[in-house]
């Protein structure tokens, strides 16, 4: 039995030559047209994702003339003047920063507030614990579309359309269901007995949480945290319902870029906008190659749970 | 559990309920009730209309164009972005040749797997602008140049009104790849190694293994991409309303539910009509993501 099983590969490879020439493909140099095939085909999606950036990168070193020339010509001269311009006159510069702004209130209110309340959901026993966790929960399934009418009024009537903390609050809010779910499933798998032992030696509830549980819970936090910063800076919908046009100086960055792109062709300023553009997209390729691998777990925990 | 248990609860739970209730529940309820009154505009005084809103609905032709691209969204979106992501994950995971029996990750695998995620930490609305230039209709825009390259005359990607919906989704799928290519990475690494040796030992080539194991023991993953995948082709508001020409054009070739609910609360202020669009959305979505969850359940292969 074992010498018949090993016979097919044995005999390839002690003549493989032979097999060559008679016009058989050998079992390593199929291997072989496979794998370079592949290689093809994965260089040329790559090049697809990689070309347009570089295109946008250059094109901002370009003048409007050349950027309506050959579209696969090199810029002539590469000066900073589209992105000086970009900074200052199109409030690039600004944009970013009340991005930055959003982003942190946003991110920071929404992993306070969801820690606390999954932890409560998850650890602890009271009436209407499954009813308060469902209501969190439910919120996942429902498209945001439909609750934008109602949102853009109720936020109206609070007087916060057009602030900052509106928008921070209401991130808050829809970044709840999703906080809420992944921690209340993470808390669930940590150990009780490090919980136990605190309030044991007279350790408060809020103590034990934010002493004992919330160092324990790191890994759930960065991936959620990195989820959240994200959703939030890409966030173009809930920016341009609650920051309308007579607020421009509260935008955000993405709000800021898509006006850019409608204006560009009324003040001719093409290479501002690939500078505004690469202004966008730089900063969020360094920070991915610096943390790609928590990237990539935090965006797919999501998937996986 | 002394230190007065209840007081410590409502503490922690008090805020983040309060500001769920007030700016999500609150207004998922309130939108089913906005759809029965004809609201107009932000100080007028709505009266209840019952249906008509409805009933106006199945008349509009925008509604209707926007729910066939919907249904256009569904069968392309998830279907081509699953295939591409599948086969290129089966390359990158499997497709290096095998070394004593054991299948290996072609060279470069980790680097294509962090080129082709990239797109997914960019914001729709930026992709969009950036798209712009690409799609543009006469020799200046990047894919006509490299077109024009090899001969081919200029194509109008957005302007034509039978190419721009397919040039929307093929701006989804080139940033939607990345993701599922990873996602079925780590579902193709769990995949015990025994499992494609005794496969490989009995003679299975490439495709056979890829149909007979890595797909049966993939269905899970691929199933739960399926479902996002579907519910991100109700949305496509983004990327259709930075990228399509006059938002939601050319004669709303590329409209979507999304956009019309936008437009219509926030440019003609009609919240009742915009309401009703919503709830129609709404039973869209859940039809969609209940029938999928039914359709594609099978058994699940324990390993």
């Amino acid at each position: 039995m074992m010498k018949t099983s090993n016979r097919p590969d044995a005999s390839a490879r002690s003549r493989p030559s032979q097999s060559r020439r008679r016009g058989h493909r050998s079992p390593k140099s199929d291997v072989k047209v496979f794998s370079n095939l592949s290689h093809v085909a994965l260089a040329v999606w790559a090049l697809l994702v990689i070309l347009p950036i570089l295109w946008t990168f250059l094109a901002s070193f370009k003048t409007n003339t050349e950027i309506f020339g050959d579209p696969l010509a090199l810029p002539e001269n590469y000066g900073w003047d589209a992105w000086g311009r970009a900074w200052e006159k199109a409030r690039i510069g600004e944009y970013m920063l009340n991005s930055i702004i959003v982003v942190f209130f946003g991110t920071a209110g929404t992993m306070l507030l969801g820690s606390m309340a999954a932890y409560v959901l998850a650890r602890y026993r009271f009436p209407g614990n499954r009813l308060i966790y469902l209501m969190f929960v439910s919120g996942l399934t429902f498209p945001i579309f439909l609750a934008l009418v109602p949102l853009f009024l109720i936020v109206n009537n609070l007087g916060l359309l057009g602030t900052h903390t509106g928008l921070v609050l209401v991130y808050i809010a829809y970044s709840l269901p999703f906080t809420v779910f992944f921690l209340a499933a993470f808390f669930k798998t940590l150990p009780t007995s490090v919980a136990e032992a605190a309030m044991m030696d007279g350790c408060s509830h809020t103590r034990t949480f934010f002493q004992i549980m919330l160092p324990m819970a790191k890994p759930g936090m960065i991936s959620i945290t990195i989820f959240n910063v994200l959703g939030q800076w890409n966030q173009y919908l809930l920016p341009i319902v609650l920051l309308p046009g007579n607020v421009q100086d509260k935008w955000v960055l993405t709000q800021g870029i898509a006006n850019i792109s409608t204006n560009a062709g009324y003040e001719a300023d093409w290479p501002g906008l690939f500078a505004a553009l690469s202004m966008a997209i730089i900063p969020m390729i360094v920070v991915y190659v610096i943390f790609q691998r928590q990237i990539q777990s935090g965006l797919t925990s999501g998937a996986i749970k | 559990m002394r230190h007065g248990k209840y007081p410590f609860i409502v503490g922690f739970l008090i805020l983040p309920v309060i500001l769920y209730v007030v700016f999500v529940i609150g207004p998922y309820v309130q939108a089913f009730q906005i759809a029965l009154t004809n609201w107009k505009g932000v100080s007028a005084t709505p009266q209840y209309i019952g249906l008509e809103n409805f009933t106006k609905l199945f008349e509009d032709e925008v509604f209707w164009a926007a729910v066939r691209h919907h249904g256009v969204l569904l069968l392309a979106v998830p279907a081509i972005t699953i295939v591409i992501a599948l086969f290129f994950s089966f390359l990158l995971n499997v497709a290096g040749g095998s070394k004593g029996g054991n299948l290996r990750g072609i060279w470069g695998s980790k680097f294509y797997r962090v080129v082709y995620f990239f797109p997914q930490v960019l914001a729709v609305a930026v992709v969009g602008v950036l798209f712009q230039a690409v799609y543009r209709p006469d020799e200046t825009g990047v894919l006509n140049g490299l077109l024009n390259l090899v001969g081919i005359d200029n194509i109008g990607w957005l302007v034509n009104t039978d190419l721009a919906l397919w040039s929307i989704i093929g701006v989804i799928i080139w940033q939607g790849v990345g993701f599922y290519v990873v996602l079925f990475s780590a579902g193709m690494a769990s995949i015990p190694k025994d499992v494609y040796e005794a496969a490989a030992l009995d003679g299975a080539g490439r495709f056979r293994l890829f149909f007979s194991i890595t797909l049966p023991l993939l269905w899970d993953t691929v199933q739960v991409s399926w479902v996002y995948l579907g519910i991100a082709a109700f949305d496509a508001f983004a990327l259709v309303q930075v990228l399509s020409v006059d938002r939601g054009g050319p004669d709303n070739a590329t409209t979507v539910l999304p956009l019309e609910i936008w437009r219509n609360a926030f440019t003609y202020f009609k919240f009742g009509y915009a309401s009703a669009m919503g709830v129609a959305l709404f039973f869209m979505t859940i039809t969609f993501a209940a029938l999928t969850l039914r359709v594609t359940r099978r058994e699940k292969i324990e390993f």
